[in-house]
């Protein structure tokens, strides 16, 4: 509306215009003494904030220069009384004023003196101004004048230590006065929601959120003054703000209010009121975002609790975590229509909160994650990403905070609320736990926390429920089997039986990988077996005889079965090398059937599945160079591998190069 | 000023003062011609005494049939001019026929005087005290010479003073209850009282607290009623909400207010009103009109 704009320019233009030139005769008035006068002129200045065609934006310019005139016929007032003048006098005298705007004004201004003057006591004053302020009920001409009356007496308050405490006067009075003139500002402004046509609401909402910093000005007084102290804020302060806050049944100022009251009063405040605080939670509107509320509530506390370790037994002593817990489900009970981002974000920063506070407490970590688990099941998979993302936070903050994968496995809600996540960030979620792990180098040394482990990554260990191939990102495909493939070096356990174990958990795990993931898996996990095997070399013979215990040869049958895996990919020139693994590794160990076997498969692999003719020449040098390196195989044995491979050498040659002469297998070898 | 009456020059020069002129509080009235002049102030029952001086003019002497001072308590009606009515007339004889030849005084006192009707200058009535002094001739008129003062009578404060307090309303549209802490006021008193609203479903713009007086003369048919608002005092700037209170104060002395008078002299009443005017965002006006007595409290020096 450039109209609008336009117009509200030249009232504002206008009404600075007149206040100026009645500043003028009023400072003339008050540089010859003459009272009648001064009063005359300051009366009509004052006129101006009168208007109601301005914006609070606008009117907010022409009160500020009224309030820098006032403060010259403030100044004038103490001469006034210095020079003898009857400050009661001059109280009444303003009284005359026939508009009450300008009359108020003047009567705070004036009142500003008496207090200072110490005639009357500052609660008396204070108690009248506030209570002849009920004059304007028009809300942002009202805000406005409580505005200056706060501002005028805040420096003039019996506080504590203040030279205008007394024996009647108290900080009592002074809370007395605040609260009252807090009371009646948020009702203003809360008026202002109901005024005007119902097509202007987004206008009138946005004039109200300028003003709002006016009555939240009251609370930080309250907060400063020295005689607020917990006996106090608990008795009084929080009690009469709450009233307000939970009676004025307006959404705006309910969230602004809450968030100012957690702001503005110290932490140690809140914890010891916590009750009184998250009471009144669930009897704000129903629109109120009282997540956020919340939230910023936790995380006040937590960095309270970062702070010093000092402050931590007090949480316990006021059960901080049971309260804040107990507040958020009924919360969440109570709106209906919460989204479920909305309470997974609380549930987030419950986490964060119990994270800080209790740490070793994995009960309540757990219970929290349970909880969230419950609020999912009645929504379902997810859809929306903004909420996956959250639940990614969520799941994401205990792995930060323990730095240890183990710890965040005894959390047994934790799996349950992955299960909430779609594939995608399903996948998201086990790569940054992977990340975690390697980053902070933790060793997972049971089979059963490897099996805890998998059940988090599953998502990239095998095909879930509605994966689409076409879906995948080769890259990404990649990047996500090498997260798992450089993670089998953290499952170790130092005890050989355990170690098998694991490796069978594993192994059990990445045979449900299906083609594309076998070629990325099934290496490490031979490696992983070959390190046992060579471990197990330096134990006594003796000491392996159990059925239940490892043993390299039941490593290597398992590792048999395991390459064999291999051939639904099919990975042949992979599968090859592998068995020739196998079989130095068996070499060492003096396992001469073993080795055997193993060259077996790989003789098959390399006569029936390699086909290209590179791909055939490597494979050949690779048999041949680990025939070369073994020492187990006896006589027989050796000369049929040999005849194999030379057998297999001769057609070689023969399609490379013309054949002039047979050449002596012996030589070759 | 010498009043001629068949004569062109005036011969003597008349002065009235008062015994105690010096001392006594003088208060301004405005003159017929739209002077102000300051004039001593008495009270009922007070002795009023003084002197005259007659002193001829130009070595001129006045020949007279008498001499005579009066003290006269008048009420005179404006739409019928000239229609003055002496409540009170004391007399007092200054001196026998004879000749004024040089200055001479006659010093006179009336004693205790009933003045029981305080001076009042309204819109179509005023009620004046007046000493009149007479020089009496046959031929060439008499000359006459007037001195106003002014009465103003006191009251103490009345042993019984209830509040007002009522409710008013329009049905269904506004429920208020207002209070006064008075229905009797003294001119330099505060009226101090609240406005509740038990039911606002109007627009209300402002509320204003008015003073009027309505001052009616004559009787019967002929009975003239003038209304005057004398203050319009600002008690609310915007639309309040049921269960709002608001607070009244105003001061009486920035007014220019009279006591009650009630039915003087079965010639004049002077009554005063509280107006309360709530005034709609359709410049509605809504009003409950209430009596008050004003009466004038006696001074402490």
């Amino acid at each position: 509306m450039v109209e609008r704009a336009e117009d509200e320019e030249k009232w504002l233009a206008a009404g600075i215009a007149g206040l100026q030139q009645n500043a003028f005769y009023m400072h003339r008035a008050l540089d010859s003494n003459n009272l009648r006068d001064a009063l005359k002129y300051s009366a009509q200045m004052l006129s101006e904030l009168r208007t109601s065609r301005l914006s609070p934006h606008k009117y907010y310019e022409l009160y500020m220069r009224a309030f820098d005139e006032l403060r010259k016929l403030e100044m004038f007032f103490k001469e006034e009384a210095r020079r003898g003048c009857s400050i009661i006098d001059l109280y009444e005298l303003v009284q005359h004023a026939g508009n009450i705007l300008p009359r108020l004004y003047l009567l705070c201004t004036v009142g500003s003196v008496y207090i200072k003057s110490k005639e009357a006591p500052a609660k008396d004053v204070l108690k009248d101004l506030v209570e002849m302020c009920r004059g304007i009920q028009h809300p942002v001409r009202g805000l406005f004048l409580r505005s200056y009356l706060s501002q005028v007496s805040r420096d003039k308050l019996p506080d504590i230590g203040s030279e205008y405490e007394g024996d009647a006067d108290t900080v009592v009075d002074a809370v007395e006065f605040l609260l009252q003139n807090f009371t009646e500002m948020n009702k203003l402004w809360v008026r202002m929601q109901h005024q005007g046509p119902a097509r202007e609401k987004e206008k009138r909402e946005k004039e109200r959120s300028e003003l709002r910093d006016l009555v939240g000005k009251n609370l930080h007084v309250l907060g400063q003054l020295e005689g607020v102290d917990l006996d106090m804020y608990k008795e009084t302060v929080l009690p009469r703000v709450l009233e307000q806050v939970v009676n004025c049944k307006d959404e705006i100022a309910q969230f602004y209010l809450m968030d100012c009251i957690i702001q503005v009063f110290p932490d140690e405040y809140h914890l010891q009121t916590l009750e009184t605080l998250l009471g009144a939670c669930p009897q704000l509107q129903p629109s109120v975002d009282i997540k956020t509320v919340l939230s910023q509530l936790m995380e006040r506390l937590s960095n309270y609790a970062a702070s010093s370790a000092e402050v931590l037994p007090e949480f316990l002593q006021v059960e901080a975590f049971s309260k804040l817990s107990n507040a958020i489900w009924k919360v969440i009970e109570a709106q209906v229509d919460m989204p479920i981002f909305g309470a997974v974000t609380l549930y987030s920063s419950l986490l964060t909160f119990t994270l800080h506070v209790h740490p070793d407490r994995l009960d309540y970590v757990d219970q929290v994650l349970g909880a969230c688990v419950t609020k999912l099941s009645s929504a379902g998979k997810l859809e929306d990403s903004k909420s996956t993302k959250q639940i990614v936070a969520l799941l994401s903050a205990p792995l930060e905070k323990y730095n240890d994968i183990v710890t965040v496995l005894k959390l047994s809600n934790y799996p349950r609320v992955m299960e909430y996540l779609d594939n995608r960030t399903n996948k998201v979620m086990a790569i940054v736990i992977i990340q975690s792990i390697m980053k902070n180098k933790t060793c997972i040394a049971t089979a059963e926390k490897v099996e805890a482990l998998f059940e988090l990554i599953k998502g990239l260990i095998k095909d879930l429920d509605g994966d689409l191939h076409d879906e995948l990102d080769d890259e990404d495909f990649k990047e996500e089997q090498n997260s798992v493939a450089r993670l089998i070096q953290m499952l170790y356990s130092d005890d050989p039986d355990e170690m098998l174990q694991i490796i069978c958990a594993v192994r059990k795990h990445f045979l449900t990988g299906g083609p594309q993931r076998l070629p990325y898996t099934i290496p490490p996990l031979v490696f992983s077996s070959l390190k046992l095997i060579r471990k197990l070399q330096g134990q006594d013979e003796n000491v392996v005889g159990e059925e239940a215990s490892a043993s390299p040869k039941k490593i290597f049958q398992l590792l048999n079965q395991t390459i064999e895996a291999l051939s639904v990919v099919p990975a042949s020139e992979l599968a090859l090398r592998l068995y020739l693994q196998c079989a130095e590794a068996a070499n060492d160990c003096d396992l001469e059937p073993v080795a055997y076997e193993f060259f077996t498969q790989a003789y098959i692999l390399y006569e029936e599945e390699i086909a290209d003719s590179k791909a055939q020449v490597t494979a050949l040098h690779l048999i041949v160079g680990t025939l070369q390196r073994m020492h187990v195989f006896g006589v027989e044995n050796r000369d049929t591998l040999t005849h194999k491979a030379t057998g297999v050498i001769l057609v070689e040659l023969h399609l490379f190069i013309k054949p002039v002469q047979p050449v002596s297998a012996e030589t070759l070898i | 000023m010498n009043y001629l009456i068949g004569a062109f020059k005036p011969s003597c020069n008349i002065s009235i003062t008062f015994a105690d002129g010096k001392s006594r509080k003088q208060v301004p009235i405005k003159k017929e011609n739209g002077q102000t002049v300051m004039v001593p102030l008495f009270q009922s029952q007070e002795n009023i005494s003084g002197k005259i001086s007659i002193e001829p003019l130009q070595g001129k002497k006045v020949e007279h049939n008498g001499v005579k001072i009066e003290l006269l308590g008048q009420i005179e009606m404006y739409f019928d001019r000239g229609n003055f009515y002496d409540f009170t007339s004391l007399v007092r004889e200054l001196d026998v026929p004879g000749e004024i030849y040089e200055r001479k005084t006659f010093p006179f006192e009336f004693s205790t005087v009933e003045m029981p009707y305080e001076t009042y200058n309204g819109v179509n009535v005023r009620l004046r005290y007046v000493l009149k002094v007479t020089i009496s001739r046959g031929y060439g008129g008499s000359i006459v010479e007037y001195q106003d003062f002014v009465v103003r009578n006191y009251t103490p404060p009345p042993e019984i003073n209830n509040s007002i307090k009522m409710e008013v309303g329009i049905e269904d549209c506004l429920h208020i209850e207002f209070e006064y802490n008075k229905s009797k006021y003294h001119l330099k008193d505060v009226i101090i009282g609240k406005i509740y609203f038990l039911l606002v479903r109007i627009k209300i713009k402002n509320m204003d607290l008015e003073i009027r007086r309505r001052e009616s003369t004559g009787s019967g048919a002929n009975t003239h009623v003038e209304t005057e608002t004398l203050a319009k005092f600002e008690l609310m700037d915007g639309a309040p909400v049921r269960g709002e209170s608001i607070p009244i104060r105003l001061f009486l002395s920035p007014y220019e207010l009279t006591p009650t008078h009630r039915n003087i002299n079965n010639k004049f009443s002077v009554k005063y009103y509280l107006n309360l005017v709530l005034v709609d965002e359709e410049d509605r006006r809504y009003f409950k009109q209430q009596e008050i007595t004003v009466y004038r409290l006696p001074e402490t020096s």
